[in-house]
């Protein structure tokens, strides 16, 4: 059996193991568990994506956030049913197509997702001329204004009152499925020719100029192709949490991204996959500080906050001591895995 | 809109612009020998008004002393986080920095919600600051005045420090070249954290009138106020002194004034400086007075 087939079989293996998973995560555990699978395969999207446009093509965004907005947003007004849009919307109505329309979840998802792409579009095109730190502050900028903007238009986000109600259709199956659409697009992209240019401009885009490689175009592509996901990762994660409101998406969201994206490496898929697992469920973990702890008689009163401060100080100390993250730029692979049981073979 | 109406929007917009100025020169200074977004900056603007706050209300200071310890203090935070946060990353690359620029922010900002509470509070402000004089028919507060003088005064302060003593000309070579300056045997570290407390007292001091002129104070009131002062930075000029003031003053107009003739755009008063930001930066990157920073190949 050569290394080809043997890595299409163990894939295939690995994903009728995560659906016997799934399947029985559904039946076995209870709610709060079941969330927080949801929550890492959200967070696995959101964070391969900014892997794409921060770690792959060296673009430091912190627009994440707005574009999530987008993707929630259009997937919620999609999703709901004419008659709770109805009653929902009190400080103005729904503006008319958006009223009556009511399309099935997966499309609702990729609608999300495409608006998302056409707005990253758009900013890409004036702000990607941008380098290094400017960059991050113009997008930072821009998911404010998105922000200010969803806030203002009542009549098709309801304002400041947000959506509520949102129908919960994405459970462990239709995340877990866009994670896997998300990686296999991301991984097919990143390993082509068009990822290594990617690549080359992280490295030393004036390098990759002189090479006579468009690098604007290149670099427009990776972002557009990020805030797709990203807005896929928004949608998912509305119709997660069920309500929405233009507070949710301030600037704290993109940083728990970034967070995931460093802390899993740079660079590295397998990275962004970790990084979501464990900062997923550190994040929970952490809920046990802001909550009262008894020990025999005494109550140690619970510390609003101090999940934060932990987390953000985690964030410092994995730049200060070890910026490449858990992965660095490494990748888990099947060969890599074989090639080290076989000692003296070729590691193929 | 009437004649004093607008003198009165006039002085509110010099007001705001002040506060913005103040503390986008330490942005600006810090930009400028470091190239880095001390993203931390509007926390110090934030630590401020708490210092003051808690110097009143605990210490019982009179309330100039009390101004003064919280604005020595606050320096001293800014001092602090360059030699924790930034120090082991000079020679790292610029993101890794500015990456951990935005941990401390959200450290300080999560960390005040621990200490002092996310709930607002009020800053004692003295009578004579805030009693109402009408001038003419033009009603103004005292503090309207005021504001801008001792922003006035305190960058008159800042320019001859940093282009009449040694200190600042380390500082003005030192964001020109910060090789060929240690070379000359000046002592860089000194020179960065002295950049780090001067603009960490003029963002205190901003915080501090800040909690005078809107009287409330909160953790997350530095976020804001922080990134648009950022922007009026980039706006004057990344790296010059005169161009944040200029910038931080265009900035308070700006918001002020649009607000007063469109009152339907009050809703996306938050908005005004992030478009100004991609203006400039599409049309004009170094800014109103900016030098050219060259990329470094």
């Amino acid at each position: 059996m050569n290394s080809r087939t043997r890595n299409t079989v163990l894939n295939c293996l690995a994903l009728a193991l995560l659906g016997a998973f799934i399947w029985w995560a559904e039946g076995n555990l209870d709610g709060y568990k079941i969330q927080v699978l949801n929550l890492i395969a959200v967070n696995a999207i959101l964070a391969l994506s900014l892997n794409l446009i921060y770690g792959f093509t060296g673009m430091f965004s912190l627009g994440h956030a707005g574009f999530m907005a987008i993707g929630a947003y259009t997937c919620a007004i999609l999703i709901l049913t004419p008659a709770q849009k109805e009653i929902m919307w009190i400080l103005e109505p729904l503006i008319w197509p958006l009223s009556v329309i009511q399309t099935p979840f997966f499309v609702a998802v990729a609608a999300g997702g495409l608006l998302a792409a056409l707005l990253g579009l758009l900013i890409a095109i004036p702000v990607l001329r941008l380098g290094g730190d400017y960059l991050g502050i113009a997008t930072l900028g821009f998911a404010e204004i998105i922000r200010v903007v969803l806030t203002n238009l009542d009549f098709i986000t309801n304002g400041a009152l947000g959506i509520k109600g949102i129908p919960a259709y994405a459970n462990l199956w239709w995340n877990y499925g866009w994670l896997l659409l998300t990686l296999f697009f991301i991984i097919r992209l990143v390993g082509s020719n068009f990822g290594n240019v990617l690549k080359a401009i992280r490295d030393d885009e004036i390098a990759a100029k002189n090479m006579g490689i468009n690098t604007f175009f290149f670099k427009v592509v990776a972002f557009t192709v990020g805030a797709f996901f990203a807005g896929v990762g928004g949608a998912l994660m509305g119709s997660l949490v069920s309500t929405i409101d233009p507070k949710m998406f301030a600037f704290t969201l993109t940083f728990n991204i970034l967070m995931i994206t460093v802390a899993g490496g740079l660079g590295s898929i397998t990275g962004s996959l970790i990084g979501s697992v464990v900062i997923t469920v550190l994040l929970e973990w952490l809920r046990i500080v802001e909550n009262p702890l008894v020990i025999g008689s005494f109550e140690i009163p619970g510390i609003p906050g101090m999940r934060m401060v932990i987390f953000s100080l985690a964030l410092i100390l994995i730049i200060l001591f070890r910026s490449e993250g858990i992965m660095g730029m490494r990748e888990f692979s099947w060969n890599r895995l074989f090639g080290r049981f076989s000692r003296g073979g070729d590691g193929a | 809109m009437s004649i004093n109406m607008f003198i009165q929007h006039l002085f509110n917009a010099i007001t705001l612009g002040s506060l913005y100025g103040l503390i986008a020169i330490g942005y600006t200074m810090v930009y400028g020998i470091l190239r880095l977004i001390n993203f931390a900056h509007g926390e110090v603007f934030m630590l401020g008004a708490y210092f003051i706050f808690f110097a009143i209300t605990l210490l019982k200071l009179p309330w100039g002393l009390a101004a003064v310890a919280a604005v020595a203090v606050s320096s001293l935070c800014g001092i602090a986080v360059d030699r924790i946060a930034y120090k082991p990353l000079r020679d790292a690359p610029r993101i890794s920095a500015l990456i951990s620029a935005i941990g401390v922010s959200f450290f300080i900002q999560n960390l005040s919600i621990v200490v002092f509470t996310g709930l607002p509070r009020a800053v004692h402000r003295p009578d004579w600051l805030v009693k109402v004089v009408n001038m003419g028919g033009i009603r103004i507060l005292p503090l309207a005045v005021i504001v801008p003088l001792v922003t006035l005064l305190l960058v008159l302060g800042l320019l001859w420090v940093v282009y009449r003593t040694k200190p600042g000309l380390a500082m003005r070579a030192i964001s020109k070249d910060i090789e060929t300056t240690r070379l000359m045997g000046v002592s860089v570290n000194r020179i960065i954290a002295l950049t780090f407390g001067i603009g960490s007292a003029l963002a205190a001091a901003s915080g501090i009138m800040w909690a005078l002129r809107y009287p409330q104070i909160h953790p997350f009131m530095g976020l804001f106020p922080g990134l648009k002062a950022f922007i009026a930075a980039v706006f004057g000029g990344i790296g010059s002194i005169h161009g944040a003031v200029v910038g931080g003053m265009f900035l308070g107009l700006v918001e002020i004034m649009a607000v007063a003739f469109f009152p339907t755009l009050s809703g996306y008063r938050d908005a005004f400086a992030f478009v100004l930001l991609i203006i400039i930066l599409l049309m004009k990157p170094t800014g109103l007075m900016g030098e050219k920073l060259e990329d470094k190949i």
